[in-house]
């Protein structure tokens, strides 16, 4: 177990997000969220599409400025990307994304492109761990003859292996995945995402795995974050939360997988749609929606309370 | 190789089956073949699922069924629909059976439905040209129609774009498409692979409620083993365009007896878990 004494690996305080589109109010795709990852701890993300599960994970990296709130790294803060050089720290965060075919240059060998990330280590110092793409290569379960091919040779799950092995390479301590499995084949899926979970528990670093696939996340979590619409509404240990979740929009999508048992129960349905982000719902963005929903729901938000819901239904003790 | 189902109902006749349906796509060499003789029976009210990784064939054998093969592609075996063979079918019929008797629903709301065509021009002109009803019965079907598959406000969403919709929105907008002109087959792809699981759950309720009440004999393409064992009642298992395993709902999901189908439940995520 991690000492709770030690600073988090990464810190999210307050995070604020806002998109801006000229004539319209700014969307908050992130409303004030906090979080922690801790060394060697697996942190999962889920939520519907239209969350700002993805927001999050850009803010994370440095790729989307916040508005509010603070990021930190190892102590030090995140700066958003701008014209001058990214703080070479920040190379310890490495992000994996969900498309491979966009996320690996085309016309660059397999090879060259993870040497960029054994470039990024050694800039910072780091240059005990391997030292060709071949060894990355074997590490994520490629032969190294690889390492002279070009992406376009690689099927989606083998491609997802090499962007892997590239955020590798550059020896990270916090590594973030962005839907990393959504865009490959069932059968691969839940291999990608273990092998995520051991690569990074392997090197001692933090991994944040952002999903939409609730059961790919259970099975590699040792913690859940449940985001709806721009906020936290229940984060817990992995099985606890799967077991008995509180809030109710974690009940509703729990309830709504369906399971492969063969008895042929159709899943619960949650009525209506995501709100429009920008034009949240008043109070508790879950009312309107929220089968247990009461007097006050729609005025006041409730706060996440350190028992990890945030629901007028749990008040914090 | 005929499975002689009893079938407690009286109705449960065949509508489409398919006998020893063999498929080949030319390659740079000759040809290449993606289905090694495929055997399969629907029955209306009955949803039969066609599950199998990528490439198996899956939405070959859908497709097949509808004649919108790729060019060049060869067919073998038969597929009847009510006693008549789609395969030899000349074009003109075929296409005045695909949309009316055997519909299909895709994937992908977001680019099965035509961007810049309101919602009322999808859903009418094929109603015009397969049942030439006028534009008034047309609109009024139309209203039905999304009334249907729970379309909030139907006479507004005639005017409306794709665009304006939610993913779970379009997709029911393209199955109220698929069954504007009672077909009697509709053919399902991956219907909720695109969805979010809470979208996902009321579609998936929408299509057994259509099959139940109009006696649809569905076909049902997925490759997520919880959606098949939530919708459908019998379950092929497909692999490199041969079907390994065929039976009810319950046996192929929990006690399969080809090897193939077992992996497959093994990879499912919580299957390992202590």
């Amino acid at each position: 177990m991690t000492s709770q004494s030690r600073p988090p690996l990464l810190g999210v305080d307050g995070l604020v997000v806002q998109y801006r589109r000229p004539g319209a109010a700014p969307t908050r795709a992130v409303g004030g969220v906090s979080l922690e990852v801790r060394s060697g701890e697996v942190v999962g993300l889920v939520g519907e599409s239209g969350c700002g599960k993805s927001t999050l994970a850009r803010a994370v990296c440095g790729l989307t400025p916040a508005e509010e709130g603070r990021i930190t790294f190892d102590g030090t803060p995140v700066r958003p990307l701008n014209v001058r050089r990214r703080d070479p720290a920040l190379t310890a965060v490495q992000m994996v994304f969900q498309d491979p075919y966009g996320s690996l240059n085309p016309r660059r060998r397999v090879g060259a492109q993870i040497v960029d990330g054994i470039r990024a280590a050694a800039g910072r110092g780091e240059t005990d761990g391997p030292r060709t793409p071949e060894e990355y290569l074997s590490r994520v379960g490629l032969p190294e003859s690889d390492a002279q091919r070009y992406p376009h040779e690689f099927s989606g799950g083998q491609r997802q292996r090499i962007a892997i092995a590239r955020a590798l390479a550059a020896r990270p301590r916090l590594l973030v995945g962005d839907e990393p499995i959504s865009a490959l084949d069932a059968s691969a899926q839940l291999h990608v995402a273990t092998l995520m979970r051991s690569l990074a528990l392997e090197s001692g670093a933090g991994l944040l795995f952002i999903s939409h696939d609730l059961s790919v996340v259970r099975h590699i979590a040792d913690r859940i974050a449940v985001m709806y619409l721009g906020r936290i509404v229940e984060t817990g240990p992995a099985a606890e939360l799967w077991d008995s979740p509180r809030h109710p929009y974690t009940q509703a999508l729990l309830a709504s997988i369906p399971q492969p048992d063969g008895a042929g129960v159709l899943p619960a349905e949650l009525p209506g749609d995501v709100p429009d982000p920008s034009a949240p719902p008043s109070g508790c963005h879950f009312h309107p929606r929220c089968p247990h929903a009461f007097d006050g729901c729609d005025r006041e938000e409730p706060r996440l309370t350190s028992g990890g819901v945030a629901c007028h239904l749990h008040p914090a003790a | 190789m005929t499975t002689t189902e009893t079938t407690a109902t009286g109705k449960a006749v065949e509508v489409l089956r398919i006998d020893g349906l063999t498929l080949d796509l030319p390659a740079e060499h000759g040809a290449h073949r993606i289905l090694h003789g495929i055997d399969l029976a629907l029955r209306p009210g009955r949803i039969h699922g066609l599950a199998g990784e990528s490439g198996s064939g899956k939405t070959m054998t859908g497709l097949a069924v509808l004649g919108l093969l790729p060019d060049g592609a060869r067919t073998g075996g038969r597929i009847r629909l009510d006693g008549t063979d789609l395969l030899t079918l000349p074009p003109r019929q075929l296409g005045a059976l695909r949309g009316r008797a055997v519909s299909m629903v895709f994937q992908d709301p977001s680019t099965s439905l035509h961007p810049m065509l309101s919602i009322g021009h999808q859903l009418t002109d094929h109603l015009r040209h397969h049942r030439k009803l006028d534009r008034k019965a047309a609109r009024a079907r139309a209203v039905e129609l999304l009334g249907q598959v729970r379309i909030p406000n139907p006479a507004a969403a005639l005017r409306s774009y794709p665009h304006q919709f939610s993913g779970g929105m379009r997709q029911r907008i393209a199955i109220a498409i698929a069954l504007a002109c009672d077909p009697q087959v509709l053919i399902a792809d991956e219907p909720t692979t695109a969805l979010d699981v809470t979208v996902q759950a009321g579609v998936l309720r929408l299509l057994r409620r259509l099959c139940d009440e109009l006696g649809l004999a569905v076909l049902l393409i997925t490759h997520d083993l919880g959606v098949m064992s939530a919708l459908a009642d019998s379950v092929s298992v497909m692999r490199r365009g041969r079907v390994v395993e065929t039976g009810p709902r319950g046996q192929v999901l929990t006690a399969p007896r080809h090897e193939y189908t077992r992996t497959l439940l093994d990879a499912l995520p919580g299957r390992n878990t202590p």
